[in-house]
């Protein structure tokens, strides 16, 4: 065998020291930067080789799902089981309680199993970090309601990154339905952080005025504000987390917000086209953009592993050592 | 620990008792001195009495360094029985009342099935006398069912007892009913309680609509749904007269339309709860579920406003707010989660250690918004010490510290976000009717 192929394994670093990921807005850029960093060793570690490292080997990852997810969940389970830990897959359509069991009982008793991280998505914001105070073992936020995703966001930035360099004075539009979407919030702490300018466009339903206070910039207007725009984010309207609908047609919607063929000539030549997914084509994006030589929604994908990499390692890959 | 009930089992009746030293706070007299209070047959006999006017089987209490003032009155605390009886019995709240230095509650009507009938009246009354702790007075529904549609029978509850009528926590959100019952009540002069809140801009709503909630993604209850029902509720009352009290407001919005109400003779009552006053939207970074209220807490700019509400008289008592709810309730997701607070036990410190220590509020005028107020609201007779009235009396100690831990709370449940916080002054003796129904051991 040659050498060359050897996979390079990286050193766990001393620096990290939460046991919990729960979200982005309480991380600093030097933490973020490192999960990056960490996220990218990873992927050039597997780049050569498709082999299991052992890293995680012996130890157990549960991905507790009350919501569903198909891409999440399984970026999670591959992240796991190429890092050599066990998975256990718990799912749940609805609500624990419509079960009559608690979901912290849910949860503790998949502990009991003997895991040693559970990556947790739920409906409601909050529910990762009520389970935190609850288990000994690391919890992982893999969505809580429209609160906060913070792989997501990563996975975003490590894409922005990749691509551009830096993020430090990038220009940063999160197209759409910002008051119910978790990748928002977690892409906005994370992009301020690393300097970038974060607009947040989209119906004025959707879209408040009072994120200003956070220093980001609020517009209605897709077309005034995409000739400055390094990056668009194309966030997935959440059609089941609205009570009334909160604009009159997806028509509607598709002509003032949709990112197609017509905007991409008055965008920047290098405009990088992201979307987390799952898309709504002739929603938010149309197909020759989507498919488009802007588009970089497929590396977000592969991106996805290796920030999941990271964060499982981080969180599991030092237990006894790394505390809250 | 020694249970308060059983502590005092062997103590027999006294016919008398004298509290010697303590200050004596009563804002219906205007009195705030040091003196001595006597009790005769279940009466304030005399403030300050003559030596050769004390009988000589009465008990003395030296309360030198104390506080002796009229028993706290609550006005819309739930008890939780019949129904829901995992949260409260009308037992266990009224010990937690007497340890919060309470001797009257008026307990909401949203047990399960809900105080709509005589009959339900008459069993909390029943339950209450057989408990003999505090007393507990009845808050009637406005609507059959408590479902916000027909109108109770009014008549009949009034008749057996209720002192109010409500369908709290369910806000009155059908207006004709609120009408019609504002209306049907002058007949009784009863006040109607509400909780303002359109419901409609509430839906699903966990917490104040603002940056932290921003921010957690959780789905707003926003201050505007209770200004507009704060301004239809006070308009109406304009229209019918009879007798409004608006149960708990937390709004700037609120605040302001009461006072011009208010400034124009519309007789109108308002309460705020003691948590909305100590506790604000950013604990719920925690997401811890005790902070999960309605209505909810608020920014400091809201809290300010209702401070300075309650200190110029613009909002006339400070309730406890008293939700008990079981943990396994309270062990859930944030979006599932009841609201409430149990709160009997600790309002009462809260308002010491949080309004009264720092300087927010005086002792005098604490102690009017809970006691003398709310009972002028329900028109019963308490929440003063004039010789002749019932000798419902609470001794404080305004230095005893004390940790807030589950052996210390008399509620059936845990819901509070005060668990392992030391409090600074509580009820350390609480009589009723001249009775010593509490001491803090």
């Amino acid at each position: 065998m040659n050498v060359d192929d050897e996979i390079v394994v990286p050193t766990y670093p001393t620096t990290w020291q939460h046991r919990h990921l729960l979200d982005l807005e309480r991380l600093t850029a030097d933490e973020i930067n490192l999960l990056l960093d960490t996220a990218e060793q990873l992927q050039a570690a597997f780049s050569s080789k498709r082999e299991k490292l052992s890293l995680l080997r012996g130890c157990t990852i549960a991905n507790v799902f009350f919501e569903n997810s198909t891409r999440t969940r399984n970026s999670f389970s591959l992240a796991a089981k190429r890092l050599g830990a066990d998975t256990i897959e718990f799912s749940s359509g609805g609500s624990s309680v419509a079960k009559g069991e608690t979901f912290i009982d849910t949860a503790k008793t998949i502990e009991a199993m003997g895991v040693d991280a559970v990556v947790v998505r739920h409906s409601a914001p909050g529910t990762p970090h009520l389970l935190a105070r609850h288990m000994d073992c690391s919890v992982l936020n893999a969505g809580d309601g429209p609160h906060e995703h913070p792989t997501q966001g990563l996975l975003d930035i490590l894409t922005i990154r990749q691509k551009r360099g830096s993020l430090a004075g990038l220009t940063v539009a999160l197209v759409g339905d910002i008051a119910h979407s978790r990748t928002a919030r977690s892409n906005i702490w994370g992009l301020k952080k690393l300097g970038a300018h974060v607009i947040v466009c989209g119906p004025a339903t959707l879209v408040s005025r009072q994120w200003e206070k956070f220093g980001i910039e609020v517009a209605y207007n897709l077309d005034e504000i995409l000739p400055r725009c390094d990056v668009l984010n194309l966030l997935r309207i959440q059609f089941e987390r609205q009570a009334t609908r909160p604009f009159p047609s997806v028509h509607e919607y598709a002509l003032l917000y949709a990112m197609n063929s017509e905007r991409m000539q008055h965008s920047k030549p290098d405009i990088l086209i992201m979307a987390p997914g799952p898309i709504n084509r002739g929603v938010e994006i149309t197909p020759e953009v989507a498919d488009g030589p802007h588009s970089v929604i497929l590396q977000q994908v592969t991106n996805g592993i290796a920030i999941r990499l990271a964060a499982l390692w981080l969180l599991v890959g030092n237990r006894g050592g790394a505390k809250a | 620990m020694s249970h308060p009930a059983s502590a005092l089992s062997g103590e027999g009746r006294e016919r008398a008792w004298l509290i010697e030293g303590a200050r004596m706070i009563d804002p219906s007299q205007n009195l705030d001195r040091v003196g001595r209070l006597l009790m005769v047959d279940g009466e304030i006999a005399a403030i300050d009495p003559l030596d050769g006017d004390i009988p000589a089987y009465a008990k003395r209490v030296s309360a030198s360094d104390q506080i002796l003032i009229p028993g706290l009155v609550d006005l819309g605390a739930e008890l939780g029985e019949p129904g829901r009886e995992e949260d409260e019995t009308i037992l266990s709240g009224a010990l937690a009342a007497l340890a919060g230095g309470y001797t009257s509650i008026a307990c909401m009507p949203n047990t399960d099935p809900p105080i709509d009938t005589a009959a339900a009246v008459e069993f909390v009354r029943q339950k209450a006398a057989r408990a003999d702790r505090c007393r507990v007075y009845v808050i009637g529904c406005v609507s059959k069912d408590r479902v916000g549609v027909e109108m109770a029978e009014i008549g009949s509850l009034v008749e057996a007892g209720a002192v109010a009528l409500s369908d709290a926590p369910r806000p009155l959100e059908n207006t004709a009913l609120l009408r019609r019952a504002l209306e049907y009540c002058l007949m009784f002069d009863r006040p109607i309680l509400d909780r303002p809140e359109v419901i409609s801009l509430t839906h699903g709503g966990v917490m104040h609509e603002g940056l932290t909630q921003l921010v957690l993604g959780l789905a707003p209850l926003p201050a505007e749904a209770e200004d507009l029902a704060t301004a239809r509720d006070l308009r109406m009352l304009e229209t019918t007269g009879g007798r409004l009290h608006l149960t708990s407001i937390s709004t700037a919005g609120s605040v302001e339309l009461l006072r011009r109400s208010k400034a124009r003779g519309v007789r109108v009552t308002a309460g705020v709860r003691i948590t909305n006053l100590c506790f604000d939207d950013q604990n719920l970074r925690t997401f811890d579920a005790n902070y999960k209220v309605n209505p909810p807490l608020r920014d400091q700019v809201h809290i300010a406003a209702c401070l300075e509400a309650l200190r110029d008289g613009t909002v006339d008592l400070i309730s406890s707010g008293h939700q008990p709810c079981s943990l396994e309730k309270k062990m859930q997701e944030l979006d599932n989660v009841p609201f409430g607070v149990t709160s009997l036990d600790t309002a009462l410190s809260l308002v010491i250690s949080r309004l009264i220590r720092p300087g927010h509020l005086s002792w005098a005028r604490a102690i009017e918004c809970m006691s003398l107020n709310p009972a002028s609201v329900i028109n019963i007779d308490a929440g003063t010490l004039r010789v002749g009235k019932p000798g419902d009396v609470t001794l404080i100690d305004p230095e005893q510290r004390w940790i807030v831990e589950p052996a210390a709370l008399r509620s059936r449940s845990r819901n509070t976000p005060l668990l392992g916080e030391e409090l600074t002054g509580r009820a350390i003796m609480t009589w009723v009717g001249g009775q010593r129904k509490f001491v803090w051991a």
